[in-house]
């Protein structure tokens, strides 16, 4: 079994890959991982990735390999965490308008529009973590057949509620701003509250299914 | 307590950044120079994360609708106090009415290396903006934070915490950080750089370039990244990275080979290789660096850049002392 992987962000943060490739119970440690961090002194914030995990520093570790040390054998006795979260059903409208780049992934999938609608409607997506702007979730599960490459140049600005395909995963953007991935429909909800604690209406654990509220071919 | 009068754009409210909200995809914002906003708040008698404005864009121009103390730091913007002439980094006392005006930051007189790009304008007791999410600094993309969310307009006003006539002492100045610790490499700009996880995974040319040539910061530069103009770097094969945490500092090499610093607007996420991270201690150096200007890097490891954090600390503690120093005396005269 190859080992996790430990690197530096600067003087600002480390970074901790799990081995392996993406999959739910490896989450369900990195989880696990970030709560037990969260406690140590020096550690300002667990912020959990896909399959990875970011501890940013509040005071700097004189000795990294102690800290090193210390973050492995907490991974080795990390027990996969199942979050019972809540799972939020989110209406799309598939293609038209609001999907813009649903023609890309059927060129790019040679799957019709109903078959990409059906399979990405099918999953419930668990939340792995947030990322990319506030409130935005990283989701696991998408059906593989669907991946596909980011996009060449990217799109100045994609709109809130975007739901949007890149490589092998999928998600709905939290508000305006700069793409790479492709988008294929829409939704309204509103993930982000600074004003609230916390602020995100989803956390890791949490998920999310899409229901087909129309299809504009 | 200020009415901003100019019409340009993207000056914004900052403090040293929100720092524990990344795991809520809040990336950190704050000050592009964080060195020239402690000054600023320390000359004022502040909380040294007080917010103040950062303005990039020149002329600017405020007007003071009440008495109230201010300090600037930063670049050098051969600043005015109605037709009286202000010094850089300096601590004055503004009487309702009076207008302070910001020119574009001169290199007359100052080495091409002293050229820097943003000004701070501290008031007394930090700009009164509401705390989210424990920071006042402006979080753009989110659109909260700072004031409105947004970057201040002509006509904006801004409350101070602390306005009046202070009994602080005013009109003196401190020397800029980057007179009293200057890294320069062949008379360019440096800053230090600690490697990060996909250094060893481009070709032993593209390493050894990255260290030993100019990188351009190109026009395309702001908040969020400096995009720089060099030698393409070139991976020895492809990377496929799964999406993580960043921090600004991060040099991301996208497919283009030419790399991306992150700076204090980026998102807390990415997936491009990562080549190496500017140290924190150094990032206030960047924050200053003009677009169009040229940089070096230079490689360090985890000691030299603990060390290099400790000396801007010192610095820090010094210009403390000196202030002190300054409002002793103040108080006996």
């Amino acid at each position: 079994m190859s080992l996790p992987r430990i690197s530096l962000l600067g003087t600002t943060a480390l970074l901790f890959e799990a081995p392996g490739g993406l999959d739910l119970v490896t989450q369900q440690r990195i989880w696990a991982l970030a709560r037990i961090a969260q406690r140590w002194p020096e550690i300002r914030e667990a912020v959990p990735g896909m399959n990875n995990l970011m501890l940013t520093f509040r005071t700097l570790p004189h000795v990294l390999s102690t800290l090193n040390t210390r973050l492995l054998q907490a991974w080795n006795e990390a027990q996969p965490m199942p979050l019972e979260g809540r799972c939020i059903e989110l209406p799309v409208v598939y293609g038209g308008e609001g999907g813009p780049h649903m023609q890309d992934v059927v060129n790019h999938t040679g799957l019709s529009i109903d078959d990409i609608v059906a399979l990405h409607s099918a999953p419930t997506y668990p939340v792995y973590a947030l990322g990319s702007h506030p409130g935005y979730c990283y989701l696991g599960g998408m059906d593989p057949r669907l991946a596909t490459p980011r996009r060449k140049v990217p799109v100045l600005s994609i709109p809130a509620g975007a739901v949007s395909i890149g490589g092998s995963q999928t998600g709905v953007s939290a508000s305006a701003g700069p793409s790479g991935w492709s988008t294929i429909g829409s939704a309204s909800m509103q993930f982000f509250d600074p004003h609230q604690t916390p602020p995100a209406i989803l956390l890791p654990g949490d998920s999310i299914r899409f229901r087909v509220e129309k299809v504009i071919q | 307590m200020i009415e901003i009068l100019s019409t340009s754009a993207l000056a914004t409210v900052q403090d040293l950044g929100r720092l524990g909200s990344l795991r809520y995809g809040v990336g950190t914002s704050g000050a592009m120079d964080p060195l020239a906003l402690r000054a600023g708040n320390l000359m004022l008698g502040n909380d040294e994360n007080a917010a103040a404005v950062e303005i990039p864009v020149f002329p600017f121009q405020i007007r003071f609708t009440a008495d109230c103390a201010f300090a600037l730091s930063g670049a050098d913007c051969a600043a005015r106090l109605d037709a009286q002439t202000l010094l850089p980094w300096s601590v004055h006392q503004a009487r309702a009415g009076q207008t302070l005006h910001l020119a574009p930051p001169q290199s007359i007189d100052a080495p091409a290396l002293l050229r820097t790009s943003r000004a701070y304008l501290t008031l007394a007791g930090g700009i009164d903006v509401p705390d989210l999410l424990e920071s006042r600094s402006t979080q753009l993309r989110g659109q909260f934070g700072g004031h409105e969310g947004r970057a201040l307009r002509k006509g904006d006003c801004l409350r101070a915490g602390e306005p009046g006539i202070g009994k602080r002492a005013v009109g003196f100045g401190i020397v800029p950080p980057a007179v009293d610790m200057p890294l320069q490499v062949e008379g360019m700009n440096a800053v230090r750089v600690l490697p990060a996880a996909q250094y060893e995974s481009f070709t032993e040319d593209s390493q050894a370039t990255f260290w030993s040539e100019p990188w351009k910061i190109t026009a395309q530069s702001d908040r969020y990244g400096y995009r720089l103009a060099g030698t393409t770097l070139i991976p020895k094969v492809p990377m496929e990275i799964l999406s993580h945490g960043i921090v600004p500092g991060v040099i991301q090499v996208p497919h283009s080979g030419q790399p991306i610093i992150q700076m204090r607007d980026a998102q807390p996420s990415g997936g491009y290789p990562k080549f190496g991270t500017v140290i924190e201690a150094d990032m206030w150096r960047l924050g200053q660096a003009p677009i169009g200007s040229q940089i070096r890097f230079i490689k360090v490891g985890w000691d030299e850049a603990v060390a290099a954090l400790a000396q801007t600390q010192d610095w820090l503690h010094e210009l403390r002392r000196l202030i002190e120093l300054q409002q002793w005396s103040h108080g006996r005269a």
